[in-house]
């Protein structure tokens, strides 16, 4: 397969450019900043996005999707990264529909995934409970109990989880820490007795939340593909949003590259254009090169996301890995290269900079995959 | 069943058919590279099976014109070709400059007497090339080349000195780029001239390198009599020649690391420095390094098909090729770095048979030309900053 957009995907991104830049430039996530706005996105939007047929993209046709696949979820994404759009696409559209798609029972789409499609229905994966990505580390216990489970423990950083309708849960039905055997993912109802979601204000101005389970009741047939089980599930899933999130990196850096060459060939110093200074030449001609290859692999991994989804772990790693670096990388240089202005909160530049941090860290930084590299290479 | 996928069963199996196992194997040493040329010599007989039966298929040069020796495969099917090629491990059955630098240029900008002449002899292997660009006063700088070719009747008169000329003692024939008129601006006054090394007047000096090795030469030219018809493109117009062969050249270098390489990096390291309990190199800082270094030869083995994708759809930058120049040679001056600090003392030995001759020292010390050679890091960057990202001055 070619390593270049297809016409169609191509259009598709077009048209995710033209909705975003149109409604929701960086400007959009400032207001809803200044306004300490309590969804944090605009549902507006969300609904706009759901008429585009955006949020409904991994869907199965006959549960009102389009059936497409990791590469054109990371289109949209990348568009998302360029704007820094706050928007439940990667929580619902992404993640959510992934894991019902691929994990749900007949009952548990239809129940669900229409709803996706049409933008009605808002959902939030809790995987993480420490401070970094370890998904083998689930402790969050679920003890069965009559006819179904109690579940007990904390999430954090689930992203959207502070307006999630519906919960996909990690937890531990077997097995010890560490061990893939013995997870199990549920759907849980958020407004399910035992349960409190604390939102949790990040750095990024976007949403995430802290969700504490005490002896939460979930039915049977709440559970999402086989108990014990959902350790590959999970790992697919995860990685469709490595995948998507790696994306966003990647729009989000062109776009910080971008703002900043254009600030060297403007900003004058000394006589000069500072872009004229071979020392921001050669940082910028890096950078660009850095930004450039990232691309490649990133959409290496997409493509390989939907070749073979079992398959895809060493790509996607790579993927996240050098999107995060990359990333990091585009928002140092990018306020560097500002100057004051760089620091200045009236000024975008840091709204990249908070948002590539949060990136990083979502779904496993760089170190954490460079290490599951090494894993999967046995050394 | 679509025309690729037919293509690419058929090419598994011819390939499987064909290609001797012996050369399924990763390179070890020089002599493991076939260069073809009037003096050429294969170091074994699954060698010399394998290269001709990949000539006498068109597939030395697979994506080059039937007319010319070629195998007149397209750039899809010439991808299928590569990659089932890289999946069983294969061998170029062919290494050269003609086929990586002058060919390209040939196909572009030479006439049809030029391209009849020279391409078969190339796609056969029966001419070995070198390139005479550098000059001792001219490296990164090399429009400024001094070398003369005054006009005499059909004949230009060519004296000057050529320096890096790689293999140039063991080349049949030489590209060169000579100053046909001197009152010119530095760049307008080039010409693309090709001759014989045989030629009476060309000498050269092979160069002692911090490798012990001498793949490089000083070249002598003085008086050297070329016939006029024997330039490329048109009078005074070589840089525009040279340009477009740089980019090949570029591509080629910025490969170099992906070729020929075997065992994993992480294998080789943990052979030296052994493993823990649970498989895990033993030096964790030096297993941190190397998955960070596989984790950017992936990215760069993706931008290298993207970039080839990319150039099929008529969307790449001509200047792209300095951008993979730089990240590829930097990357593969990396991999040797691990590689010797995986290999320890052991890495340090220089003559004895355990080494093989100190090949592991060697092939560190060869890469640090890699950023050097074809353009130098910097000279790239400055081209990515110029031509593709705009920047002002100079």
């Amino acid at each position: 397969m070619a390593l270049v957009l297809t016409e169609e995907q191509s259009m598709l991104r077009d048209s995710a450019r033209g909705l975003i830049s149109d409604k929701a430039p960086v400007s959009h996530l400032r207001a809803l900043r200044d306004a300490r706005d309590a969804t944090g996105f605009s549902r507006e939007l969300w609904k706009a996005f759901a008429e585009m047929g955006f949020s409904g993209l991994l869907v199965p046709e006959n549960f009102g999707g389009s059936a497409l696949g990791a590469v054109e979820a990371g289109v949209v994404m990348e568009e998302i990264g360029r704007t820094l759009m706050p928007s439940p696409f990667l929580s619902t559209a992404v993640l959510a529909a992934s894991a019902l798609t691929r994990g749900g029972s007949e009952a548990q789409k239809a129940a669900h995934l229409p709803k996706i499609s049409d933008g009605s229905l808002l959902a939030a994966l809790a995987i993480d409970e420490g401070a970094k990505h370890r998904p083998l580390q689930t402790k969050l216990q679920a003890v069965r109990s009559g006819n179904g489970f109690r579940l007990s423990g904390a999430k954090a950083f689930v992203v959207d989880g502070h307006v999630a309708d519906l919960l996909i849960v990690a937890a531990r039905t077997g097995g010890s820490a560490g061990e893939r055997n013995g997870l199990t993912l549920f759907l849980v109802d958020p407004k399910a007795k035992g349960l409190a979601v604390e939102r949790t204000a990040m750095v990024d101005s976007h949403n995430a939340a802290r969700i504490e389970f005490s002896n939460v009741e979930v039915n049977a047939d709440h559970v999402l593909g086989e108990v014990d089980q959902g350790g590959a599930l999970l790992e697919g899933v995860l990685n469709i949003g490595r995948g998507a999130v790696a994306s966003e990196m990647v729009g989000l850096s062109e776009e910080v590259f971008g703002r900043t060459v254009t600030y060297l060939k403007e900003r004058k110093q000394f006589g000069k254009l500072i872009g004229e200074f071979q020392a921001l030449q050669h940082r910028a001609a890096e950078l660009y090169i850095d930004i450039e290859i990232t691309r490649a692999a990133v959409l290496k991994a997409l493509q390989a996301l939907d070749g073979d989804l079992d398959k895809a772990g060493a790509a996607v790693a790579v993927a996240k890995a050098r999107a995060g670096t990359t990333a990091t990388r585009a928002v140092q240089e990018g306020v560097q290269m500002h100057g004051g202005m760089g620091m200045t909160d009236q000024f975008d530049i840091g709204f990249f900079m908070k948002r590539a941090r949060v990136c990083q860290e979502l779904f496993g930084d760089s170190n954490y995959h460079a290490d599951q590299l090494a894993r999967m290479k046995s050394y | 069943m679509s025309d690729l996928d037919q293509f690419r069963r058929e090419t598994r199996a011819w390939l499987e058919a064909n290609c001797p196992p012996e050369m399924r194997k990763p390179m070890t040493s020089d002599a493991d590279t076939f260069w073809g040329g009037r003096n050429a010599k294969f170091s074994s007989e699954p060698q010399r099976v394998w290269f001709e039966r990949m000539r006498d298929k068109g597939w030395t040069v697979p994506d080059w014109p039937k007319e010319y020796g070629g195998g007149g495969l397209d750039r899809a099917e010439h991808k299928v070709l590569r990659e089932e090629m890289a999946a069983m491990g294969a061998r170029a059955p062919l290494s050269s400059f003609g086929i990586w630098m002058l060919g390209p240029a040939l196909l572009k900008y030479g006439n049809e007497a030029q391209k009849k002449e020279h391409l078969p002899k190339i796609a056969a292997g029966l001419i070995r090339w070198c390139q005479g660009y550098s000059e001792p006063n001219a490296g990164s700088d090399l429009a400024s080349l001094q070398t003369r070719a005054e006009s005499d009747g059909d004949d230009f008169v060519i004296t000057g000195q050529k320096i890096w000329t790689s293999y140039a003692n063991y080349a049949d024939w030489i590209f060169c780029l000579v100053r046909t008129d001197p009152t010119a601006k530095k760049h307008d006054g080039i010409s693309f001239i090709l001759f014989d090394m045989t030629s009476k007047g060309v000498t050269t000096k092979p160069i002692l390198l911090i490798s012990g090795a001498s793949p490089f030469c000083e070249t002598f030219f003085d008086g050297v009599r070329v016939p006029k018809s024997h330039v490329v493109g048109t009078v005074n117009r070589g840089w525009d020649v040279a340009k477009y062969l740089l980019q090949h050249e570029r591509a080629m270098i910025s490969g170099m690391g992906e070729r020929g390489v075997g065992r994993p990096l992480g294998q080789i390291a943990a052979d030296s420095v052994g493993t823990d309990e649970q498989g895990r190199l033993e030096d964790s800082m030096l297993r941190g390094q190397i998955s960070t270094f596989e984790i950017d030869e992936a990215a760069l083995s993706a931008a290298a098909e993207r970039a080839v994708d990319l150039a099929k759809a008529g969307q790449s930058h001509p200047a792209f090729s300095s951008a993979m120049k730089y990240y590829g040679t930097e990357l593969n001056k990396r991999r040797y770095e691990i590689l010797m600090s995986a290999g320890g003392v052991d890495a340090l030995e220089w003559e004895s048979e355990r080494s093989r001759g100190g090949a592991r020292p060697r092939a560190w010390l060869r890469t640090k030309a890699n950023s050097i050679e074809g353009g130098t890091s910097e000279v790239m960057l400055g081209i990515v900053a110029k031509r593709i990202l705009d920047l002002p001055g100079a």
